[in-house]
Order: structure tokens, then C-alpha cells, then sequence
């Protein structure tokens, strides 16, 4: 309380001045002034914009000439034209890059990390955490290179090679069966460090004494695993899967440089499409049904994802 | 116990994942480096030629307008949803809240077309008011959350001084809250720095204002399989996000994790 100004000041009787008064903790809604400026940005410069992008979506409109009625049908086209519809199964396959597999990643290190003291811990999650700081566009560049015909990876494989196993090496990113994995893998490499820090954080909340109990019964390590370790995490699982999966599925900067979409249509996804079909091919309205459609699956995952999560803890005693 | 091929394979493991992790890390500085020959030119040729020098001022300009903006704004509208009960708060936290969930892909092409009718494509002004209006939706709910946690008894004591609302949230509150603040800036102007799809989109035209990893995909374009200066450009725009992380890391992962706790 050192911080308060009015030292020595009689406090003022707020009753006194007609009508001012009021007890403490009543509605004030000097409120709304504090509010108003954060409110006005938010509407105008969000709210307004998505409003508006559905609004957009209702028209046949090239972004030039006068747009055109269309009610849903462009939504139908985001639901039956092969190729959206192939974007959102690369989106999907995405997430289990995105998020399947990293936490399964995560579990065995944290699993590992549970099991044994290890020094150089921070240090290690310092390091797998570095890929969530970095801006996307640096990580997609890098990549490319690491990925590239003559990248370290192909290097690796290649030395492999000499030693007698068959050639790998390719040009992962223009190679029509591994151009989404390979972009999937990116992904892989980025979030495992969030997947692991959230675990990592839930784990030390998990009483000493339910490991002893196990190990005590002698539980092994993936028993003790079941046992104890998952239903402990819960919480932060579904708050991985979530933060994950919506990664995914707004995965955009990623392909516009890595692939564009590309080889053919190996790697185009929702995200990429909404700016492509809005400023490469004119299909401007197309592009806002596909944003919208976008937005009702981010919605859809976090409040899914969320349910799920407190569904089983309710069920709990 | 715990057997010593247990902990001896478990340090492999460890040990796998870490070499993973780094492999691409290293690769990109070695690379960037000119290695084994320690050659730090490429890094003056993209500040130079690569223009790095005009998008790195640019993302400053952009980050900072951002986050000072956002700020505020935040801290303010968290303080009345935190502590001033006035009658509609809890809709408009719902309302504030929702916007955590919309994707810029939703908003980012009606954004367009409404700023370049306002004459605010290819500006400052055109990427900073959007992503303002982003940081307010994640700032509004964190700042309300420490607000919320600040004691009443705190409160009642400031006006029993005669404090106003104004002079209890600015010379009682804030300076009590830097840590919950500290963290918001971090986490905005990580996400403002790193922003691209809206730079993309509203700087299309004007390569004056481009910033850093906008100009990092057109410096790709120009320079496909000159990966020497692409490692080198790479890194000039993830290092100052990199340095903050490294000094104010419990703020990152704090804010990351905590914030995505909704409930």
C-alpha cells in the first residue's frame, strides 16, 4: 500500500456531495468510458471486418466489377469442389502433424523426465520451446533450405546411403507424396516444445506421493504412465490439443513459403486458399465463405477440445 | 529405484529429441556463417542489399505503435471488467473474449477492401489498427485477470483516501501489476513482430513499408537457392524476439500456456 498518494488527506465524504455517494462495489458505470476506446477498436477493426467477411461470402464477386447475389451457394462450393475439399483433408492430416504427434512426442519426454532427475532440464526445454518465438515466415525459410536438394537433410540421407542403405535423398518439397508430410513435419518440430512445456508444468502439480504409491506396487514405467502420469494432464492436454490444432488449421504462412500449395495441390490448405482464391484466381466471395468456414472450425475445436476435457473431469469424484 | 538401463536409456531419448531440436538450429547459423570459414558478410549483404535495414525499422515502427496502443487500451478496459461491476461488463468480457478465437483468415480480406477504401492500405496505420484491435481481445482478458486478483480491501482503501478510479488504476495498480503487464507486451509484440499474413495482405503494393518477415518472403522470391543470404535474412528477423525470449522466457511461457486457459 506504500503506493498510495493521498497521505495525510482527511478522506472526502462521498455522501455528502448530493447524490455522488454510493457504496462500495455498486455498479459504476464510469465503466463504460474506461472500455469505450478498446471496444471501438475491437468492433471496427474486428468484429466489423468478420461481419463483413460474411457478408462477402453471400456474393459472387471478383474484388473489381459490381458483385452478384449467391446466397449459400458458395459455401456449398467450399463444401463439394474437389479441390477445397481436398485443402481441408491436407488440413486435417495437418493436425495429426500439428497435434497428434507432438503430444505423443511429449509424453515420452515427459514420461522420461518424471522417471529420472536430469540435469540440463530448463536448458532442454529452453531449446524445444525456441521454435514457438521464431516468426513462421523464418522457420518456412529455413526449412526450405533444410529440406532443399542439396540441405542437411539430404545430406544425412545420402551419408546413410554410402553406408549401404538404399537412397533417400529427394526434393522433399516439390515431391507430390512427401511434399505434406514434409510440411507436416515442420510442424511436428514447432509445437512439440509447447506440448512438452505445458506437460512439463502439469506433471510438477502431480503429488510426489501417487509415484511412490506406484512404484511401490510395482507399477513399471508405462503402467505408472496410465496410472498416473495421463490422468494428471489432463487439463494440459486439451489445452495442447487445442493451441495445436488450431495452429494447424491456420497454418498459412508455412505454405505460402514453402510450397504455395504446391506441387499441383499437394500441400494447398484452407488458410492458403482463402488468400489465393481472393487475390490470384478472383473468387473474392469463395475466399470469405472459406475464411468463415475456417473460423466455425478454430470455434468448433476450442469449445470441442474444451468440452471434452472438463466432460471426463465432471465425471470424476 | 529406478535400474541403470532405465536412466541410461532415458538420457537417450533425451538426447535424441535435443539433437532434433538443434539440428535444423544449427544448420541455419553454420549456414548463415559460411562455416568452417566464419564469413559474416552475408548478414551485411541482406541488411544492405537485402533492404533488411528499411523492414527491420519498419517492424519497429509497426510493433511498437502496436503494442503502446494495445496496451493501454487493455490495461483500461481490463481495469473497469475487473473491478468496476458496471452494468453490461459481463457481456462485454464475452463479447471481448469471443475475438480470442477469430482467425485472421476470417477478417483479413473484408479488412482489405474496408482499408483500401479508407485509403489506409500500404500504410503504418493499415496493419497497426487491425492488430490493435487483436491485442485488445487477448489483452482485455489478461489484464482483467490480474485486475480481478487485486484484494478489495486494496480498492476500498484507495477511495476511503479520496483516490479517483483514474488515479487508483494508474498510480495504484499499475505499478503493482508490472508483471501481468511485462507479460502482455511480450506476448504482443512477439505476435505483432512476427505477424504476416496482415502485413501480406494491406502492404501489397508499397515495398517502403514492408516489414521484416514480409520482406524475409520477398527476398526469398528474389533469391531462390541463395540459401547463404536467406539463412542470414532468417535469422535477422527472428533474433529480436529470440533475444526478448531469452531474457524474459518465464514471461513467454507464462503467457502462452496461462493465456490459453480461457476458463
Amino acid at each position: 500500500m506504500r503506493a498510495l498518494p493521498t497521505r495525510g488527506r482527511p478522506p472526502r465524504d462521498r455522501s455528502a456531495r448530493g447524490g455522488g455517494g454510493r457504496p462500495p462495489g455498486a455498479p459504476r458505470n464510469v465503466g463504460w468510458l474506461y472500455v469505450a476506446p478498446a471496444l471501438a477498436v475491437y468492433a471496427v477493426f474486428l468484429l466489423w471486418p468478420l461481419v463483413r467477411g460474411f457478408w462477402f461470402s453471400l456474393y459472387d464477386w471478383d474484388g473489381l466489377s459490381e458483385g452478384t447475389w449467391a446466397g449459400l451457394s458458395n459455401y456449398a462450393k467450399t463444401l463439394s469442389d474437389p479441390s477445397l475439399r481436398a485443402s481441408f483433408g491436407h488440413a486435417l492430416v495437418l493436425v495429426v502433424f500439428y497435434a497428434v504427434i507432438p503430444c505423443l512426442i511429449a509424453f515420452v519426454l515427459v514420461a522420461v523426465v518424471s522417471r529420472t532427475r536430469v540435469r540440463g532440464l530448463a536448458l532442454f526445454r529452453t531449446v524445444l520451446f525456441l521454435p514457438q518465438v521464431v516468426a513462421m515466415v523464418a522457420v518456412a525459410v529455413a526449412w526450405q533450405w533444410v529440406y532443399s536438394a542439396d540441405g542437411p537433410v539430404n545430406g544425412v540421407l545420402r551419408a546413410l546411403h554410402r553406408l549401404g542403405l538404399p537412397d533417400w535423398s529427394r526434393g522433399w518439397l516439390g515431391d507430390f507424396s512427401f511434399a505434406l508430410p514434409a510440411v507436416g513435419l515442420v510442424g511436428t518440430w514447432v509445437e512439440t516444445g509447447l506440448a512438452m512445456t505445458l506437460f512439463l508444468a502439469g506433471v510438477q502439480k502431480i503429488p510426489r506421493e501417487l509415484y511412490e504409491a506406484a512404484r511401490i506396487d510395482g507399477a513399471g514405467p508405462f503402467r505408472e504412465f496410465l496410472a498416473v502420469t495421463l490422468p494428471g494432464l489432463r487439463r494440459e492436454l486439451a489445452v495442447a490439443l487445442t493451441l495445436t490444432a488450431v495452429a494447424a488449421l491456420r497454418n498459412f504462412d508455412l505454405v505460402y513459403v514453402t510450397t504455395k500449395g504446391g506441387p499441383g495441390e499437394a500441400t494447398k490448405v484452407p488458410a492458403y486458399e482463402v488468400y489465393n482464391r481472393a487475390f490470384n484466381t478472383g473468387e473474392v466471395g469463395l475466399a470469405c465463405a472459406i475464411g468463415v468456414t475456417l473460423a466455425v472450425l478454430v470455434f468448433a475445436v476450442t469449445a470441442g477440445v474444451g468440452r471434452l476435457a472438463e466432460g471426463r473431469g465432471e465425471a470424476r469424484p | 529405484m529406478i535400474s541403470a538401463r532405465e536412466r541410461l536409456a532415458n538420457h537417450a531419448i533425451l538426447v535424441v529429441f535435443a539433437v532434433i531440436a538443434l539440428f535444423p538450429m544449427v544448420g541455419v547459423v553454420a549456414r548463415a556463417l559460411s562455416l568452417p570459414d566464419l564469413d559474416v558478410s552475408a548478414f551485411a549483404d541482406a541488411w544492405t542489399d537485402g533492404h533488411f535495414a528499411t523492414y527491420m525499422r519498419n517492424s519497429l515502427i509497426v510493433t511498437a505503435a502496436t503494442v503502446t496502443a494495445g496496451t493501454l487500451l487493455s490495461i483500461m478496459a481490463g481495469y473497469a471488467l475487473g473491478t468496476l461491476a458496471f452494468r453490461g461488463a459481463g457481456a462485454l468480457f464475452l463479447l471481448l473474449l469471443a475475438g480470442l478465437s477469430i482467425p485472421t483468415e476470417a477478417v483479413v480480406i473484408p479488412l482489405y477492401f474496408d482499408l483500401r477504401s479508407a485509403g489506409l492500405d500500404n500504410t503504418y496505420a493499415g496493419v497497426v489498427l487491425p492488430q490493435t484491435a487483436q491485442s485488445v481481445a487477448f489483452g482485455a482478458f489478461w489484464m482483467r485477470a490480474y485486475f480481478r486478483s487485486v484484494p478489495r480491501s486494496l480498492l476500498e482503501a484507495a477511495r476511503m483516501d479520496g483516490a479517483s478510479s483514474w488515479t487508483t488504476l494508474w498510480r495504484v495498480l499499475v505499478p503493482m501489476g508490472r508483471p501481468a503487464i511485462l507479460t502482455m507486451i511480450v506476448l504482443t509484440t512477439m505476435w505483432t513482430w512476427n505477424e504476416f499474413l496482415i502485413p501480406l495482405v494491406i502492404l501489397n503494393a508499397d515495398d517502403g513499408v514492408r516489414t521484416a518477415p514480409l520482406g524475409l518472403s520477398f527476398f526469398q522470391g528474389g533469391h531462390q537457392t541463395d540459401y547463404t543470404l536467406l539463412m542470414a535474412g532468417a535469422l535477422i528477423v527472428a533474433a529480436p524476439v529470440v533475444v526478448v525470449y531469452l531474457f524474459l522466457q518465464r514471461h513467454f511461457i507464462a503467457g502462452m500456456l496461462s493465456g490459453a486457459i480461457k476458463e
